[in-house]
């Protein structure tokens, strides 16, 4: 036998190596590279984000020394909740002004200056009382919320700078706050609003508190919904559906539904839910329900990957006792395919709370003040409160857009690292 | 060359009772055409038959891979099931408990009997034909579940045992008979999973056999085994013939010398040649037999 390679073996297969591994290398490298740009671009967008937002968190306040006169609040001392509540809060605060700067007396100075405090801090001074109705008598120190120009200037995102006619603040409100500041009569405290209040025209005011509600009946909506439809409808393709033409049909189907734009799922909403039931439209129901058409092919995808991954050895030695089909199902395929489902159903669902396009269509895009008590009162998503403060011209809604997104990555993140967890709880080897 | 004409019922089909053509002189595996008409060398039928074969085809789309197969399993006997790969003795296997229900292009014609019923008539329940005929696969399978839920499994979902006290009955004896007990017995409640390849396969054997099945079919139950894993199953079918009825398929021709009384040999989807395990191994009457026995193929 002749050999085959003249030049031997060993030479040719060494004329090979250096090129492999420079392929190889290049490859790796390749690789890095792509996860490097990847990195770079999340950490950009996550350094924007926290530098616009965590200023957000913060909010600046004024403290007055606010005399509770007796006569103002309660003039009859009867305590009554319903007539303490009904007082003249803001003229209190516009006294405690006036008698902090006694050198402004001009109507149109005195306008200027009650505007360096928020329309919201009489509220909450309203509040103070009526949690503690002794103070009424008494002079207190009050924090009263600062007015959004005031808390942008105290941040440094607005500028002094700049003619005073390009200003939201005139040279004397500027002169005020820093005499205010010169006493640490000015402070940045936590912002507490914006974690427990609705929308508002002022940001100062504005929180996420109703949209975060409203997301959250909308995704325990489209949980109750899409979960179990997605995982019977994958258990019955996977194990119960004879293989034909049909289910391949409703198969490719699925897999086209999954990539459909969602706000086409809006526009369906809309015309079946709204149109054609007469729902009510701004409806976290509504929007759980669009959401639902629009996770089900996620789930249904996810549940019947999970179920494939089953062995079949498993579902055989089922049977091979004498399983039923659907003991086979309920009692060794469904808790292998559990981990998977519920890892399925939590992506979807983490998408479904990043959704906005869709929600835009059913009429969740509006003002919404008040927190939703249930699925049915008109509610907006925390992906839909971030479209509209993106689109609110104050200065000041800059930052809780960017602080507001957070809050919803923060959301996302959880979600996801349930899935996680729940995958490494309940993987079993097999 | 003995046929048994009498106990065998007619085969429709023309060609059956012609003589298979494959010519001694031709020693390849292609020389026998799938189209041949044959009849099995070797009396298929027996006396005290707890299951029997006869005209059984299998056809997997347009694959004809069982042909025409004539067979009985005697109570208390282990027949093994040998022959090359591919030759169609585990969809014969499988074809016995119904297990070849479940691929969807399966289609099985024939008459298959349990104590003279047919299985594959509507009346009876495909749960109730495997709780009476229990298989054993070739890859170990436990549930992914603790040891005693593994054996209890059957019997539970069966309603076999009236409290807990009868079902750890069942599952102990089970195991003790499936020689595993001593191995076990201080780890229950441990994953089957966890145990080695040979300890998993006796506990699919306790696992079929707490079901108290009338037939157990093995299919290449020691393929996935060590030697002295091997043996012990060996072993164990040598005791559990004494109750049921065992059908192996095996590629080990020592093993089926060692462990079945009778032997039939399939090719490419025929019965060949069945006879006693001692005459297979030492006097094989048809050629393929010969050729498989002494190691010319397969």
């Amino acid at each position: 036998m002749n050999n085959p390679h003249p030049a031997g073996l060993k030479d040719l297969v060494a004329r090979q190596i250096p090129r492999r591994y420079r392929a190889e290398w290049l490859f790796e490298k390749a690789g890095l590279g792509a996860l490097v740009v990847g990195l770079g671009f999340l950490a950009f967008f996550f350094y924007t984000l926290v530098m616009n937002g965590y200023t957000a968190f913060w909010q600046s306040r004024i403290a007055l020394d606010v005399p509770l006169t007796a006569a103002v609040i309660d003039p009859d001392g009867t305590r009554d909740v319903d007539l303490i509540g009904q007082a003249n809060y803001q003229g209190l605060l516009r006294d405690a002004l006036r008698t902090r700067f006694p050198e402004v007396t001009a109507r149109g100075e005195l306008r200027s200056l009650f505007a360096l405090l928020s329309p919201g801090a009489s509220f909450e001074l309203r509040d103070r009382v009526l949690t503690d109705p002794s103070v009424i008598g008494s002079a207190v120190e009050f924090w009263a919320v600062a007015d959004d120009d005031v808390d942008m200037l105290i941040k440094g995102h607005s500028s002094r700078d700049v003619p005073e006619s390009d200003r939201r603040l005139s040279d004397q409100q500027l002169a005020w706050i820093d005499a205010l500041q010169a006493d640490g009569a000015v402070e940045k405290r936590f912002n507490r609003a914006f974690f427990t209040s609705g929308d508002s025209r002022d940001p100062e005011l504005a929180g996420i508190w109703s949209a975060t509600v409203g997301s959250f009946f909308m995704l325990l909506v489209t949980l109750v919904l899409s979960f179990p439809l997605g995982v019977a409808t994958a258990i019955y393709l996977e194990e119960f559906a004879a293989r034909s033409r049909w289910t391949d049909l409703i198969e490719v189907n699925i897999n086209n539904l999954a990539a459909v734009p969602s706000i086409v799922f809006g526009l369906l909403g809309l015309a079946l839910f709204i149109n054609l039931f007469g729902m009510p439209r701004s409806a976290p129901l509504v929007g759980g329900l669009v959401l639902s058409l629009m996770t089900l092919p996620v789930i249904i995808i996810a549940s019947r990957a999970a179920l494939t991954a089953v062995p079949p050895s498993i579902r055989e030695a089922a049977l091979g006792v004498g399983a039923s089909k659907m003991q086979m199902v309920l009692h060794h395929v469904l808790p292998l395919a559990m981990p998977g489902m519920l890892t399925g159903a939590i992506i979807g669902m983490a998408r479904a709370l990043g959704e906005s396009a869709p929600l835009l269509m059913i009429g969740m895009v509006a003002f919404i003040v008040d927190t939703p008590q249930s699925p049915v009162d008109p509610a907006t998503a925390l992906p839909v409160q971030v479209y509209l403060w993106a689109d609110s011209p104050e200065r000041a809604f800059v930052e809780r857009t960017s602080a507001a997104i957070l809050v919803l990555l923060v959301f996302l993140l959880l979600m996801n690292a349930v899935a996680v967890i729940l995958r490494k709880r309940f993987e079993q080897r097999f | 060359m003995e046929v048994a004409k009498t106990k065998a019922p007619i085969i429709p089909g023309s060609g059956q009772q012609e003589e298979i053509k494959a010519a001694s002189n031709e020693p390849s595996l292609r020389s026998v055409e799938i189209n041949l008409t044959y009849k099995t060398v070797g009396d298929f039928a027996v006396d005290q038959a707890i299951m029997a074969a006869r005209d059984v085809n299998v056809f997997y789309g347009d694959n004809h891979a069982i042909q025409h197969v004539n067979l009985d399993i005697a109570r208390n006997e282990v027949i093994a099931l040998i022959g090359p790969s591919g030759c169609g003795k585990s969809t014969f296997l499988r074809c016995l408990n119904r297990m070849n229900d479940t691929i969807e292009s399966a289609r099985v014609t024939g008459e298959i009997t349990l104590d003279g019923e047919d299985i594959y008539q509507r009346q009876m329940d495909v749960v109730m034909l495997r709780a009476r005929v229990g298989i054993v696969f070739q890859k170990p399978n436990p549930f992914p579940k603790s040891i005693y839920d593994n054996v209890a499994y059957g019997p539970r979902i069966h309603g076999l045992a009236r409290d807990r006290a009868a079902l750890d009955d069942i599952v102990h004896t089970s195991l003790r008979r499936a020689g595993l007990w001593d191995e076990v017995k201080d780890r229950l409640e441990m994953p089957g999973t966890g145990l080695s390849g040979g300890q998993q396969q006796r506990l699919c054997i306790a696992r079929t056999i707490a079901v108290s099945p009338e037939v157990i079919l093995m299919d290449e139950p020691c393929s996935a085994l060590d030697p002295i894993a091997t043996a012990r199953i060996e072993d164990l079918i040598d005791e559990l013939k004494q109750n049921y009825a065992i059908a192996i398929v095996t590629h080990s021709m020592q093993q089926a010398a060692r462990v079945s009384q009778r032997t039939a040999y399939f090719h490419l989807g025929k019965l060949i040649e069945i006879g006693t395990t001692d005459v297979i191994f030492t006097n094989p009457s048809h050629k393929l037999t010969e050729d498989y026995i002494t190691g010319r193929f397969g």
